[in-house]
């Protein structure tokens, strides 16, 4: 049974909208679980850091944004590359070093970009988006084109100079960029309380001269809401914010981490009680506004879809010698 | 129409010329325009030596000065280029990339590569390089190596006003981030320039001497060193010819096998520091690719592997001179 497209006065999107959350967010939970057992196998090569777990923070912030607004993101990126609209098939097929890959399996896990999709890249150099954003957010307010960038960073990348650095360029240059710490409580195993000296991210800003915003990252709907104030301040011309996503990662920091240093029991509490995608159905299917069984039916959809991506994947072309030269001037 | 200007009004040229040429060129750097925020004068310094001075005037709003945040705003031109902006960052000193290199060889030099040929960052990055103003150890090494070692990158150093009017001009055309390298000790220096817009192509030499004798292999500063040296020699009737390489990556390596395959002597001269140099790297392509051409052996003229020292009289000895030049070409030549 379908349920009632109304969602006035329950949620701050509608039907087609939450439909859409939800699909981006499993697709993405979908891809790194896939991920996840494929690396197990050993058929992935390379790092791969996963973005399960942490898909209401992406998505909720991706909701609002368009082709023109730029992102720049981090070694666990691809969650961002989904919810910003870059397509799974060409990032497994790079994933799997393909020359059909978003970037002819060039770039790996670590640097899919789609410039066209307002995707900068995902980067290895943690903290390295921060000044690349603060660029995108110039040009945007240079051409006045009512763009926003935003830069996201873990809790552990945040204590990069780079990324104060650009905390300061952005407010002197009063910039349409915005700095997302995704805080999953830790940075590769050192947790996040050892290495930040200040309890709250809100502090951080203020010294800065930027608002700052604390929100529960595993609630896609707290993430919507003050994402979406803060986007909307800086396309006005009301410049840069902080935002601190509270959030969980359900894998390790690299694929293949042991993850010795959680505490007893805690990878089990939080595939029980803080999924953030069980969170979501929770409440849309509660509120009665969408059914388990459209829900369902997306999760039949986005398997399929993952499942295709991953066999286009392994049945596509490598690269050859032809491309270890091209995309790059050789004068030598 | 050509007349005698610096090599810093001829930079000053290049970047107005080019501002004026295309909306998405500007220029962003530390005190490029000069106090700004403050009380007193708009347009107070044009950059620490002046050099785009009056530029803030003629185009409002593409002059951006930054705070003293190398990393941040390096980045930010990365970034903006990457988004099809053409910015023009000044580094102030070559020195202080230490500060921001992760944006210029992990980051803009890679972009292209790494995103499969998808991504353009036409940045250049100008700072100002070399010794001999008294600057001592952070202010005034060539680093040029570093930057020719980073695939992605190119790299540029004028030795003199019209080729720096052109190659920055052919800088801020290129959709590859450039690493524009100027002299200090060559801004105040005057040659012919054409008035009009030029730009000058990379990857071509320029044979600034015609010589039999011996191959002298340079830029930036030291093709004015190479020059006296061939002067004071050509009175002792050996005749070099001097190569101005004008861009180290791409690097001509035709005019400099032709030319070693003519004279059979060849000497590189570089102010960088002699380890993993310029002067190594033409050395070494000289000696697999001209072999049997070669009559002595091939000839490094270099600083010392040290720092650039402070008190003039040590940093005179630093630098290599005419002097050193003619005895290193006298040296192979007596093989």
């Amino acid at each position: 049974m379908t349920a009632p497209n109304s969602t006035a006065g329950i949620f701050p999107l509608d039907k087609k909208g939450l439909l859409k959350a939800y699909r981006t967010m499993r697709t993405i939970r979908e891809f790194e679980e896939r991920l996840h057992a494929d690396f197990a196998k050993g058929d992935i090569p390379g790092f791969v850091h996963l973005y399960a777990g942490e898909e209401a923070a992406g998505t909720g912030i991706m909701m609002h944004l368009e082709d023109k607004d730029r992102i720049a993101s981090t070694h666990r990126g691809h969650g961002h590359c989904i919810a910003k609209g870059v397509d799974p098939n060409g990032m497994m097929a790079e994933i799997y070093g393909k020359v059909t890959g978003s970037c002819r399996g060039k770039g790996g896990s670590m640097h899919i970009a789609d410039l066209s999709k307002g995707m900068m890249g995902a980067n290895g150099i943690l903290g390295a988006g921060a000044p690349l954003v603060c660029g995108a957010a110039l040009a945007a307010k240079y051409r006045g084109d009512g763009a926003v960038a935003i830069c996201f960073v873990g809790d552990g990348a945040s204590n990069q100079g780079t990324f104060l650095e650009s905390l300061n360029l952005a407010a002197v240059w009063n910039l349409p960029a915005i700095f997302v710490v995704e805080n999953n409580g830790y940075a590769e195993s050192t947790s996040r309380d050892y290495a930040v000296a200040v309890d709250s991210y809100v502090d951080r800003a203020a010294g800065f001269g930027l608002p700052g915003v604390t929100v529960d990252g595993l609630d896609f709907f707290a993430v919507y809401e003050a994402a979406g104030e803060i986007i909307k301040r800086a396309r006005e011309g009301g410049g840069p914010a902080l935002l601190e996503c509270k959030m969980i990662r359900m894998y390790g920091h690299f694929e293949g981490d042991q993850q010795t240093y959680r505490a007893k029991g805690e990878l089990e509490d939080i595939r029980a009680n803080k999924d953030c995608i069980k969170m979501f159905s929770q409440r849309v299917t509660e509120a009665g506004v969408i059914s388990r069984g459209e829900l369902d039916a997306i999760d039949r959809e986005v398997v399929a879809e993952i499942q295709q991506a991953v066999a286009s994947a392994k049945a596509a072309p490598l690269p050859t010698a032809a491309d270890l030269t091209t995309d790059v001037y050789v004068s030598y | 129409m050509a007349r005698k200007i610096s090599m810093r009004q001829a930079i000053n040229e290049a970047l107005d010329q080019e501002m004026a040429r295309d909306p998405n060129v500007i220029v962003m750097g530390e005190d490029i325009v000069g106090g700004a925020g403050g009380e007193g004068e708009e347009d107070a310094w044009g950059g620490v030596l002046g050099v785009t001075k009056g530029l803030h005037a003629k185009h409002k709003g593409k002059l951006l000065d930054t705070p003293l945040s190398e990393s941040a705003y390096i980045g930010a031109a990365i970034g903006a280029a990457a988004c099809g902006m053409r910015p023009v960052a000044e580094l102030m000193f070559l020195d202080f990339m230490g500060v921001c290199f992760d944006q210029i060889f992990n980051q803009a030099a890679k972009f292209k590569y790494m995103f499969g040929g998808k991504a353009e960052t036409p940045v250049v990055i100008r700072a100002m390089v070399g010794a001999g103003f008294r600057a001592a150890a952070q202010h005034s090494q060539m680093l040029t190596p570093l930057f020719v070692h980073i695939p992605g990158l190119k790299v540029v150093c004028p030795s003199n006003a019209y080729d720096a009017k052109g190659l920055l001009i052919q800088s801020i055309r290129d959709n590859d981030p450039v690493i524009f390298c100027e002299h200090k000790n060559l801004y105040g220096l005057e040659t012919e320039v054409p008035a009009e817009s030029y730009a000058i192509p990379f990857g071509e030499a320029n044979v600034v001497r015609e010589g039999k004798h011996a191959t002298i292999v340079t830029y930036g500063m030291m093709v004015n060193r190479s020059m006296e040296a061939a002067a004071a020699l050509a009175k002792q009737g050996v005749e070099c010819e001097v190569i101005d390489l004008r861009t180290l990556s791409p690097i001509d390596w035709d005019t400099v096998i032709d030319s070693a395959e003519k004279t059979g002597h060849v000497i590189c001269v570089d102010e960088a520091n002699p380890r993993c140099s310029i002067a190594a790297d033409v050395s070494a392509m000289v000696s697999q690719e001209c072999f049997k051409a070669l009559k002595g052996s091939i000839q490094m003229v270099t600083p010392p592997h040290t720092p650039v020292p402070f008190s003039p009289v040590l940093e005179d000895l630093y630098i290599p001179s005419a002097d050193s030049i003619a005895k290193a070409v006298k040296k192979s030549l007596a093989h």
